[in-house]
């Protein structure tokens, strides 16, 4: 128990030197602390910056290669655009050489030559020129000859004249009226006169008729069969060798018209050709091409269509067919119509006008009624006796 | 006219020939008195007696009926109702010749009216012994037989195909030929007629070689041959380019120039219009009218002819010419045409029809000419419309020409331009900014208006350095 004592009244001493000596530590126990966490934290930032150091230099190299291979990529693409392009341009620079070469051609040739052009102008004013020279010839020529004629008609007409007046030409005693002795020389009316053959007043020309060659009538027409001159064989021609026909039998032989058979006169198709003949003929005469169709009512469809001309209102007039003067009613003396004389077809104004020739027209007609009257009774006559012999 | 009525039905044939020659003579004189023969009923009987008597009456009888149909178509269109067309074809096939001319002379006249009147002549089977007349050797008949073709085929390209189809080409194109001038009259009026319809027509005219002995008719006496000769050309030239370019390579330009030179007023103009045709096609054409000589010879024209509608003519053929190219616009300008197309333009006496040909003209040659000298006058004279286009010129051509600046400057254009007054933002205004900025800034203060002031002020208000 005594150290129990001891113990518990060191307790608190030792309790309070327990918490002194620990508090004594905790002073230092903070510091050292901090100072180890300072030194600690310190080292792990040291580590952790050359983590990071090195985290970065590892990326940087990863970076740098990523970003090589992608930029020789992008570079490649680049030159071949640049590559294409290039090409392209050279494509079309030469393009436009072959086009430009081509269209200069082109219009040149083809389109508008201007050389050619100016040579089709040279040429048209060439032309141009040569009608016009041509005209001029023309144009001259038309009027020298114009000139001529003219020249031609005045000779002409001075020429007549002098023809119907050479009565006045001058003869040994008489002067004449233009050869006045008071001149030096002649008018030259005075020449003309003597040159011109005088005038004689045309009597009608009798017409000769030709002479008919006799060739035309035969039917031998050959030039040769015929002695066409008048002038005979001479007489005494050389008696040809052998024995020959009379010469008048010769001559009646050869100019012995042609009789032809009846076979041969008519040709073969004869009655054919006649009744073509027949046709032509009526088809010139005929008015209505229709044939004449008998009394049937087959035709009767038909419309009529009547004459034009009388038709319109410009129809036959009657004046010149029915009348040949001008009817005027007026004038006329009673209604009726002219009364015929009773002896037939004489009309009265006629016999009043013509009293002759009515006489000897009755004197006729007397006779004709006599006639006439003898005849019948002959005839009774006749019949009678024929009663008498049945 | 109820006197005469009845002699024409006279036994005797001499008392009926006289009437009719008397109802003829009354009929040409006056279209009154034809209208009494018409409704006198005299045409029926003539018609009906023309197909059997001797051919004096008939002579006679076809006159009257010519000297009705001449007046007016209502007549011509009564004679061709009483039926007389057929009978005047039937002596058309008459032997004696007289009758024919006179048969051919009435129907020229009643076709020549209108279209259906040709028609009726053309139905009534005449052509194609029209078409014989001509051939015929008297000059008389040939000359109304081609009149008369003539006169059917101009109303329409039916009725001068129907002539064409009867082979009448030929036959006119021989004609030409003949040196009676009255019938080459008629065969030039009728070939132009039949060519004017179509280009297929112009061909076959063409196909029958007239040219080019149809150039010697541009020179014969007769006025009225060169007027129908050039007409013919005209309307051959008139419808495609291939058939100018013939007629040029043939020598026509020169020789219608010619024939324009020798001849005064109304008979110059179609030579004229046919120039103007031809240069219309194409540049390569106007180019070979040009080296013809033919401008020239169109400003004569233009200055002397005193009538308007030649003067158009003139104007408007040269608009032609000029329109295409600078080269072509300068061969105009150097005629110094241009002032008297401007005058012509002006001046308030020319008619509307004048005015408006010389201004297309004028502006057509003007948007193409590049030759200053000629231009440099319209500066001071032209009306603010065709200035715009002078003053256009001007900035295209003297960015490009020292020689032309330094004329220009000299000549007082520099002074001229600056005086105009342009509203801002115009094409005018534009044109004038475009020249002076082709001169230094000196050149265009020194000529603008009112520099003197300015300078003078200057002077005024300068305070000289204190010595």
């Amino acid at each position: 128990m005594a150290t129990l004592a001891r113990l518990q009244a060191r307790s608190t001493f030792l309790v309070h030197q327990y918490y002194f000596r620990n508090s004594a530590v905790d002073v230092f126990r903070k510091k050292e602390y901090d100072a180890a966490v300072k030194i600690q934290s310190w080292f792990r930032g040291c580590q952790i910056r050359a983590y990071l150091r090195y985290l970065h230099r590892v990326a940087t190299v990863i970076q740098k290669c990523w970003r090589g291979y992608l930029g020789r990529q992008h570079y490649q693409l680049i030159v071949k655009l640049e590559f294409c392009t290039m090409k392209m341009n050279l494509y079309n620079a030469m393009a436009v050489r072959i086009q430009k070469r081509w269209r200069g051609y082109r219009i040149r040739k083809y389109c508008f030559n201007y050389f050619y052009l100016k040579e089709y102008l040279k040429a048209v004013s060439e032309t141009n020129d040569a009608i016009r020279e041509a005209l001029e010839e023309f144009a001259e020529m038309k009027e020298r000859e114009e000139k001529k004629a003219d020249l031609e008609r005045e000779e002409k007409k001075r020429d007549y004249q002098a023809r119907k007046m050479h009565y006045l030409l001058s003869t040994k005693q008489i002067p004449g009226i233009y050869n006045s002795p008071f001149r030096k020389d002649p008018d030259p009316w005075e020449l003309r006169l003597q040159k011109a053959k005088p005038l004689i007043s045309q009597r009608p020309k009798v017409k000769q008729k030709r002479d008919v060659n006799i060739s035309n009538q035969l039917a031998c027409t050959s030039a040769r069969s015929l002695p066409q001159s008048e002038i005979l064989p001479p007489i005494d021609r050389k008696q040809c060798q052998g024995p020959f026909r009379d010469i008048t039998e010769v001559l009646e032989q050869r100019y012995k018209p042609l009789e032809p058979t009846l076979w041969m006169a008519e040709p073969i198709n004869e009655l054919k050709m006649a009744r073509e003949e027949l046709r032509k003929q009526e088809w010139m005469r005929n008015i209505n091409d229709n044939m004449f169709l008998p009394f049937s009512s087959y035709h009767k469809n038909k419309k009529y269509i009547p004459l034009m001309h009388s038709s319109s209102k410009y129809g036959p007039n009657s004046y010149g067919s029915q009348h040949f003067r001008d009817e005027n009613p007026k004038k006329w003396i009673c209604d009726k119509k002219f009364k015929f004389h009773e002896d037939r077809n004489v009309c009265l104004t006629y016999s009043l006008l013509y009293p002759h020739c009515l006489e000897q027209h009755l004197a006729k007609e007397r006779k004709k009624e006599r006639k006439k009257e003898r005849k019948k009774e002959k005839k009774k006559e006749r019949k009678k006796e024929r009663k008498k012999s049945e | 006219m109820s006197l005469l009525r009845p002699l024409l039905l006279d036994v005797v044939p001499t008392i009926q020939q006289t009437a009719a020659l008397a109802l003829g003579r009354l009929a040409n004189y006056n279209g009154d008195l034809a209208e009494a023969v018409v409704k006198g009923d005299i045409l029926p009987q003539l018609v009906y007696s023309l197909a059997e008597q001797n051919r004096f009456y008939k002579k006679a009888a076809a006159f009257v009926l010519r000297a009705v149909g001449k007046h007016s178509p209502q007549l011509a269109q009564a004679i061709v109702d009483c039926g007389a067309l057929d009978t005047l074809v039937i002596c058309l096939e008459d032997f004696d010749p007289g009758v024919k001319e006179a048969a051919a002379w009435a129907l020229g006249y009643i076709a020549r009216h209108n279209a259906e009147l040709s028609q009726a002549v053309v139905d009534a089977g005449a052509v194609p012994l029209l078409v014989l007349c001509i051939q015929e050797p008297e000059i008389a008949l040939k000359r109304i037989a081609a009149s008369a073709l003539s006169d059917i085929s101009k109303h329409s390209p039916e009725l001068a195909q129907t002539v064409v189809d009867v082979g009448a080409i030929a036959h006119l194109a021989q004609m030409i030929l003949n040196p009676d001038s009255k019938l080459k009259r008629q065969v030039l009026s009728a070939l132009s007629q039949i060519a004017k319809h179509s280009v297929d027509l112009a061909e076959m005219v063409v196909e029958a070689e007239i040219f080019p002995v149809v150039l010697t008719c541009l020179k014969d006496k007769d006025d009225y041959v060169k007027k129908n000769a050039s007409t013919l050309i005209r309307e051959i030239a008139k419808h495609t380019p291939e058939l100018s370019q013939l007629i040029v390579n043939t020598g026509g330009v020169a020789a219608v120039t010619d024939c324009i030179g020798s001849c005064k007023g109304n008979i110059r103009l179609p030579g004229i219009m046919m120039l103007g045709y031809v240069a219309a096609h194409s540049e390569n054409l106007a180019m070979a009218v040009i080296v013809s000589k033919a401008v020239p010879q169109l400003s004569v024209c233009l200055s002397e002819e005193p009538e308007d509608h030649i003067k158009a003519a003139a104007a408007w053929a040269l608009g032609q010419i000029g329109r295409h190219t600078p080269e072509h616009a300068r061969a105009v300008a150097v005629t110094n045409t241009l002032p008297v197309l401007l005058s012509l333009y002006m001046s308030t006496e020319s008619s509307e029809d004048l005015q408006t040909k010389s201004k297309k003209a004028i502006k057509s040659i003007l948007q193409k000419c590049t030759y200053l000298p000629a231009l440099e006058p319209f500066l001071y004279d032209a009306p603010p419309n065709i200035l715009k286009h002078v003053v256009g010129q001007f900035s295209k051509v003297l960015p490009y020409d020292s020689k032309a600046r330094r004329l220009f400057v000299t000549s007082g254009g520099l002074k001229k331009v600056q005086e105009i007054k342009a509203g801002p933002g115009s094409l005018l205004q534009e044109y004038i900014n475009s020249i002076n900025s082709c001169y230094p800034e000196e050149i265009v203060r020194y000529y603008s208006p009112g520099y003197s002031d300015a300078l003078l002020q200057r002077v005024d208000s300068y305070q000289p350095l204190a010595n």
